[in-house]
């Protein structure tokens, strides 16, 4: 399965619709992008889980998304974990005064 | 983290004898807030921030609020939990009123799919390695300048919920929304991203 043809027009796409139709709980490709934030956060009920992980095995182009998404998360996460954006071990002498400044001037 | 007050064990001693002299306004106890909780809340407020000199204002407003709500901190939660919270409030009001380029709209950006639910367009292959997209500053500079590009909702939802880590009720409160509107806008933001970070993680063939 190649996934260089639009879905609903090609032998794959019949085979799939074939599929989805005998095949009790057999997820779209529109589902498994519902389920998508509960996936990653390993919160699916078990039967969707094994449903989304069928589809995946079945649709290259999920798979390829999924794998996609996971590493766009990742790469986020990465850049903002930058070495200089780690806890400093004091806050500045200066920002400490002007905070407790700042207090007593409520005060 | 849970706010379920009946089964929430009591604060650590340590927390609890701090909180008590922040009420009866001792001066040292200030002092020993803002240095023993500051350096983790500053390297979140720079995180959320991306500008040093931001991230120290926010710092300021956020232990000034602090200060003046003492009172009313109930103990529901970690007093580290709630200061975090409350830089994160300061964060987001702060972001909200920055003047930003133009946004983009991102209904181009999410998948698109047919009539049956299939998806409608071929998904090139995710074969680039995290590594070595990391390794070059100009891959980190794009890949912060997508996430600031993003409307501010969904900006909002990744960076507490991706990067934060806030759990989805937790972002919830923050953000004034239901559990449900968290997880469809973080789908959404997560898609959007993807979509512009996607030329970084598929190889070009040349």
């Amino acid at each position: 399965m190649t996934g260089d043809h639009r879905h609903g027009r090609s032998m794959i796409g019949r085979i799939k619709r074939m599929m989805a139709k005998s095949m009790h709980g057999m997820l779209a490709c529109r589902e498994m992008d519902d389920f998508m934030v509960d996936y990653f956060d390993g919160k699916l009920p078990t039967g969707t889980r094994l449903s989304f992980d069928l589809h995946l095995r079945l649709c290259p182009r999920c798979r390829e998304y999924v794998r996609g998404y996971r590493k766009s998360m990742e790469l986020a996460r990465r850049v903002f974990e930058e070495p200089d954006a780690e806890v400093p071990e004091e806050v500045p002498a200066e920002l400490v005064s002007a905070i407790l400044d700042a207090r007593r001037r409520q005060d | 983290m849970s706010d379920a007050a009946s089964s929430q064990p009591a604060l650590p001693a340590d927390d609890s004898a701090l909180v008590e002299r922040l009420r009866r306004g001792e001066e040292a106890a200030f002092r020993e807030l803002v240095e023993s909780r500051g350096p983790r809340l500053l390297a979140a407020a720079r995180r959320l921030m991306g500008d040093e000199h931001e991230a120290q204002d926010c710092l300021q407003d956020a232990f000034i609020r602090a200060f003046r709500a003492i009172g009313r901190f109930e103990g529901r939660s970690m007093l580290s939990t709630w200061l975090h919270r409350i830089v994160i409030n300061v964060c987001m009001t702060r972001l909200a009123a920055r003047t930003r380029r133009a946004e983009e709209s991102i209904d181009d950006l999410l998948p698109g799919f047919d009539e049956d639910g299939w998806r409608s367009d071929a998904v090139p292959a995710a074969e680039r390695g995290v590594e070595s997209i990391v390794a070059e500053q100009e891959n980190r500079v794009l890949i912060r300048t997508a996430i600031d590009q993003l409307p501010e909702n969904y900006r909002t939802v990744i960076m507490l919920r991706d990067l934060e880590e806030l759990d989805t009720a937790e972002t919830a409160e923050v953000l004034g929304i239901t559990t449900t509107a968290v997880k469809l806008r973080l789908h959404r933001a997560r898609a959007a991203l993807r979509a512009k970070l996607e030329p970084l993680f598929v190889e070009s063939k040349s």
